[in-house]
């Protein structure tokens, strides 16, 4: 869906996921980040199990939940990128401890 | 962070920054939260670490964060960004959550300048991915240039919308269309506004530029949409539209919806402050004095949670609420306050000379907010439909409130912020009332969902 742009070529670092190592900018969100790596959903819904997306990136939708280095709820769109970040789909109500 | 401050400030957009600079030229121990990275809020977001390349990009408006950045950095005013607000009350006790701790803090005096969200509007399949708010595309542009990959749909209506459009096309990204759901008859009615608009006509010149630049550059622009409806299994495939009497289609894995913005009022409105339903900006917004001093004492409303301004505005409107608390807490004198005030008191006037024009001609239409279709998901969390909303309705429970201890509706993650102006319209249809102010689900704290771990951090003493 989206894409990062040609023209600059920044500081980037390396974060896994769903299982897949990908380089992307410092300075973006999680969110930003699974958008372009095209995993195509976020989570799926305790409800119905159907898949979801980051809706607003500002923090207000919570459409962007993950597990983020093993911890579920994460707000993909308010967190930013980590060299070595495990980012995995939350699925429901994500594993709980 | 200390445990008490004279003046505590929530959110670093525009009026929180203006208002902490002022603040601190004062002497004041002032402090700014916020719940992103860097400061700057919605608008100015990324303006520290953004290239040269992409603020060509974003336009001139943009620009103007860098100023006000910079002297927020130079003040003496304490920062801390990723912290969120979870609860505010009337003893002006605000309960944070930082780096996963909660924590209580006090003050004197409480900003809250947290600004406007996306107006919400549920539409068929607005829940696939691959449809997401216009603000949305534009926070990743400003984070980190990214841009959509493979073409765009744009639909609703709002400046924001010719205004992305606009940057997109410099950033070489492919617009399918642009489709706008205001109708046909909204220009008639603003016209009597524009003389008044004339005289605030660098927003419509701007404007009229974007449209001319996005028409040049080929893109479709289609006036008089209705019944926008998202397709596809799991993923956006296709989205359609009518309009006069037809249906259309169009291929894209990618629809970026606008409505205009509406303040955020949960905060505020858990902290019991009065709220009035605003029948121009079709939004909730705080009862305020000219001062932005809210219903509770201590307690100050600043910027485009106070009703939407824009960001000029709000800088105005923020140092009017730094005046009158330095004037309250004694630090200067009536005399002093109304000289600065005065000066921003003109400034907002003449800037908001736009706003009741651009009210008249983004106005949504009464069936975009409140007849939505049965089997559309309303409130996204707890996935209930219109039709569920209405069959409660049926059964007597025609409250807002009444409806989500009910169905569930607005009590999933995100607490009601998606659902609860359309909640409250599809009530109000099916009962054949305006809206009005208590329409709206109650808020209780928390305000934001917190974990049982980040709770108990409040108590360290009982975690031993
Ligand atoms: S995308 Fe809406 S909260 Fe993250």
């Amino acid at each position: 869906m989206f894409k990062f742009p040609q023209e600059d070529n920044p500081d980037t670092v390396t974060v896994t996921i769903e299982g897949s190592e990908v380089s992307v900018p410092r300075n973006c969100s999680v969110a930003a980040a699974v958008l372009v790596s095209a995993i195509g959903h976020t989570r799926t819904t305790p409800v119905s199990n159907s898949p979801r997306a980051p809706l607003c990136m500002m923090g207000v939708c919570y459409e962007c939940l993950m597990v983020i280095d093993g911890q579920a709820n994460r707000r993909a769109c308010q967190e930013t990128v980590r060299e070595g970040m495990r980012i995995e789909r939350q699925q429901g109500v994500g594993p709980t401890r | 962070m200390k445990a008490h401050y004279p003046l505590l400030i929530i959110g670093a957009g525009p009026a929180g920054l203006s208002a902490a600079i002022v603040a601190a030229e004062h002497g004041l121990d002032v402090a700014v939260i916020d719940d992103q990275a860097a400061p700057g809020g919605q608008i100015y977001r990324a303006i520290e670490s953004i290239s040269p390349e992409r603020i060509k990009q974003l336009g001139g408006d943009y620009q103007r964060g860098h100023e006000l950045v910079a002297q927020f950095r130079a003040s003496s005013a304490e920062y801390h960004p990723h912290t969120s607000v979870w609860s505010l009350n009337d003893r002006q006790e605000i309960g944070i959550l930082t780096q996963d701790q909660t924590r209580i803090i006090t003050a004197d005096h409480v900003l809250l300048a947290n600004g406007a969200m996306e107006r919400p509007i549920p539409f068929k399949g607005w829940t696939l991915p691959g449809v997401m708010n216009a603000g949305a595309g534009q926070v990743m542009f400003k984070q980190a240039g990214i841009i959509p990959e493979d073409g765009v749909v744009m639909a609703g209506s709002g400046p924001l919308l010719l205004l992305l459009a606009w940057q997109y096309l410099h950033a070489g990204v492919k617009i399918r269309a642009l489709l706008d759901t205001s109708p046909y008859n909204n220009l008639l009615r603003a016209l009597p506004h524009l003389p008044r608009a004339l005289m605030a006509h660098h927003y419509i010149t701007r404007g009229l530029h974007y449209q001319n630049m996005i028409k040049l550059a080929g893109v479709p622009i289609i006036k008089g949409v209705s019944r926008l409806s998202a397709h596809g299994d799991n993923k956006l495939e296709k989205i359609s539209y009518r309009r006069h009497g037809k249906t259309h289609e169009i291929e894209t894995d990618l629809l970026l919806v606008h409505f205009g913005v509406v303040p955020q009022t949960h905060l505020s409105r858990a902290a019991g402050c009065r709220h009035s339903w605003d029948n121009n900006q079709q939004c909730l917004r705080p009862q305020l004095d000219e001062w932005g001093a809210t219903s509770q004492p201590g307690l100050f409303i600043a910027g485009d949670n106070a009703g939407i301004g824009g960001a000029r505005t709000a800088e105005h409107a923020g140092r009017l609420a730094a005046f009158q608390v330095l004037f309250q807490q004694g630090i200067i004198d009536q005399a002093q306050r109304d000289r600065e005030a005065n000066k921003d008191r003109k400034w907002m006037r003449d800037d908001l000379h736009i706003r009741p024009f651009l009210e008249k001609l983004f106005r949504h239409p009464w069936g975009l907010l409140a007849k939505t279709d049965d089997d559309t998901i309303v409130c996204r969390c707890e996935e209930i439909t219109a039709g569920q909303i209405r069959a409660e309705f049926q059964h007597g429970h025609e409250a807002s409130n009444q409806v989500k201890f009910i169905t569930r509706s607005g009590m999933g993650p995100c607490q009601g912020r998606q659902c609860m102006l359309a909640v409250a319209h599809i009530l109000a249809n099916e009962s054949n009332q305006p809206m009005h102010d208590d329409a709206f689900y109650k808020v209780r704290p928390p305000v934001t969902p917190l974990t049982l771990g980040q709770l108990a951090s409040l108590y360290p003493e009982e975690q031993e």
